[in-house]
């Protein structure tokens, strides 16, 4: 109550030194430079990309203008996004629920760090394994694939002979994106109270009753956020994509395992800027500012999601 | 009222619970599995079939269990066996990136290797001096310009802003900048340095610019949950003893959270350091040592292993086995930094935080 009063008259303000002032100031300055780098980002992206947006087709390398340039990496960028999700999201809750109810307390942590080691990979590793580890092992599973699911579109063949396919560069992503949503489920699967998983188990639920009872439906947004922000993960990576696929530029297919794939944003950017002048790189930044908008409202509807959490749960 | 009859002996575990498995059930099966999946691999299977044939094994603990204890037992053990084999995959490519890297990079490591450049270097021999030095030099100017922000920021959000709608807009903004992809990081110092010096900048330092995009946002927040640690008692002490507030942050504040900022710098420093796609944008590569952030283009580790597996030249060995060297020199220096940041936050942090 009488914390929020007025200094009673006859008592002086505080004393605001100078080195208050200049401590301050050099806080409030750094928390507004972080705003400035991000609108910056913005700014710079579109200022260069717009050049490369009205460009006339026969300005830049491709021969096309932005639109039909852009939709098929849009198109890549996204069909390699959500096969990698389809792998990781399933795995990633497995993990995180071994990890936080079904391994034994003590060992949890560690194994949680087991994990963590994998974010810990620099993506160009991940591309050098990809293309000399895994693609040549996946052939014979393409093949397979081909032969025996080949009516399917996403499998329609013919097998790629190297395995550098969409699919391989989805295993990849999936494998990328694993820890953070991993790391994050398990928070907040260890957030569960106490008493709701008891009491599911006192009324003599099995351990997987206890966790579809209790556990999940207290998850559920954290769920879809670690899965979003996995997302924006898979939607931005490079050097990984860029390695592993072999591309053929402006293809648009369903074609999962074929030689001829949809390259990413994010690859064609990595590829093709070295060599590109002129308008070509204005064009080049113009779609990194598409992957940009897209991650960032990803990103974005993330991070909401997880706040709006924080203010219903009482973990926090 | 009657007398009391000594009870028939009663399994009473069975009463209460009905038929269960055995409780060696599951560890026979799971040894089977082994066995048989060993056996497999022995007989010329590869890793991922005699993989595929025990956990094929272990599938056969739900029959078993539908078969004893019902329904729902048996959908428990199923899900227990799908959650176990969910975190083996996950191991699976963990060790196989290890393996293959340490495998196939040990090859060329050697004196010559960390002290030759790639300058006139044809086939065989050279090595990863330009990288390396480039790799220290623009990570560290990254450093440079990040620790300030990260940590200021970081006072301002946690000692200063009290919670006004600046701070929330900053915290917010700042998870959301974790996820800028980095090739959009290195687009924009890219736009940002073409502004100054024309068209097809390249410059160590923009690699700098770039990396510090990516560090800020995870330097803040780890920096602020350290903040937030430190009990407010300690602050009210110190102004109870008169101390302005900026020298009570100062000297006891940061202090306080020392090991956890520094643990904090070093995870954020090996973050970026295996950051290939903006320094390929905007540091580029080169054969020659360049010491000057600011002149022309700079070699790094994650380029300098992307470039020799992409352009081997002819014969392509050398290269491709250059490139696995560099692999595992930049996944050496990644892991030595997450180990020294697990030890710094272990024996530094203040003690009953552990």
């Amino acid at each position: 109550m009488t914390s929020t009063q007025a200094p009673a008259p006859g008592t002086t303000a505080p004393v605001r030194r100078p080195g208050d002032r200049v401590f301050a100031g050099l806080s409030l300055s750094a928390g507004l430079i972080i705003l400035a780098i991000l609108a910056g980002v913005a700014i710079f992206l579109t200022v260069q990309g717009l050049p490369g947006i009205t460009a006339s087709p026969d300005e830049v390398k491709s021969g096309k203008s932005f639109l039909p340039y852009v939709w098929p990496l849009v198109y890549g960028t996204l069909i390699a996004a959500a096969v990698a999700m389809l792998i990781a999201v399933p795995v990633a809750i497995g993990v995180a629920l071994f990890i936080s109810h079904y391994a034994p307390r003590k060992l949890g942590q560690s194994l949680g760090y087991l994990i963590d080691l994998l974010a810990a990979v620099p993506s160009v590793v991940y591309g050098l394994w990809g293309i000399g580890f895994l693609a040549p092992r996946l052939v014979p599973f393409y093949e397979w694939l081909d032969a025996h699911l080949g009516f399917i579109p996403f499998f329609a063949g013919p097998a790629s002979a190297t395995g550098r396919t969409i699919m391989t560069a989805s295993i990849v992503l999936a494998v990328m994106i694993l820890p953070i949503m991993t790391a994050i489920c398990r928070e907040i699967f260890l957030q569960t109270p106490r008493l709701h998983e008891e009491a599911a188990l006192a009324l003599g639920a099995t351990r997987w009753e206890m966790a579809r009872l209790a556990v999940f439906p207290y998850a559920r947004s954290g769920i879809v956020s670690a899965a979003m922000l996995g997302l924006g993960r898979a939607l931005g990576e490079t050097l990984a994509v860029a390695m592993v696929l072999s591309v053929s530029v402006g293809t648009v297919t369903a074609n999962l395992i074929s030689s001829t794939n949809p390259s990413t944003i994010a690859a064609n950017i990595a590829l093709s800027f070295g060599e590109a002048s002129g308008k070509t790189v204005n064009a080049l930044i113009a779609s990194g500012l598409v992957l940009f908008v897209i991650t960032f409202l990803v990103n974005f509807a993330a991070r909401a999601i997880v706040d709006r959490r924080k203010e219903f749960s009482g973990a926090n | 009222m009657t007398t009391t009859l000594t009870p028939a002996p009663v399994d009473v575990t069975r009463e209460l619970y009905g038929a269960r498995l055995p409780s060696w059930g599951p560890k026979a099966i799971l040894a089977a599995a082994v066995v048989v999946a060993g056996g497999a691999y022995a007989a010329g299977a590869n890793v991922l079939e005699a993989t595929l044939i025990g956990w094929v094994i272990c599938m056969s603990l739900p029959v078993w269990s539908v078969a004893v204890e019902g329904r729902r037992k048996a959908t428990d053990r199923l899900v227990t066996t799908l959650v176990s084999s969910a975190f083996v995959l996950a191991l699976f490519p963990l060790f196989s990136i290890l393996w293959t890297v340490v495998s196939k990079g040990t090859k060329v490591l050697s004196a010559e290797f960390f002290t030759y450049s790639m300058r006139n270097v044809v086939g065989e021999g050279g090595g990863i001096y330009q990288a390396l030095v480039g790799t220290l030099l623009i990570t560290g100017a990254a450093a440079v310009i990040s620790i300030p922000i990260g940590i200021f920021s970081a006072i301002y959000l946690v000692e200063y802003a009290d919670g006004n709608r600046l701070s929330r807009w900053i915290r917010f903004l700042v998870d959301v900048m974790t996820g800028i992809p980095s090739i959009v990081a290195g687009l924009f110092a890219y736009a940002l340095f073409v502004l100054f010096f024309g068209e097809g900048v390249r410059m160590g330092i923009g690699g700098s610019v770039a990396l510090s995009v990516l560090m800020i946002p995870v330097l803040v927040r780890s920096t602020e949950e350290m903040l937030k640690l430190v009990p407010n008692e300690l602050r009210e002490a110190s102004y109870a003893l008169g101390v302005p507030k900026w020298r009570t942050v100062a000297k006891v504040v940061l202090p306080t959270s020392l090991a956890g900022i520094v643990t904090g710098i070093t995870l954020s420093v090996a973050r970026v350091i295996g950051e290939t796609a903006p320094l390929l944008i905007i540091a580029g590569t080169t054969d020659s040592v360049n010491f000057n952030l600011f002149d022309g283009r700079m070699a790094t580790l994650p380029v300098f292993a992307y470039a020799s597996q992409r352009n081997p030249g002819i014969p392509p060995e050398f290269s491709i086995d250059r490139a696995w060297g560099a692999a595992l020199v930049l996944l050496l220096i990644v892991m030595l930094l997450n180990l020294i940041a697990r030890l710094v936050s272990y024996f530094f942090s203040p003690k009953g935080e552990r």
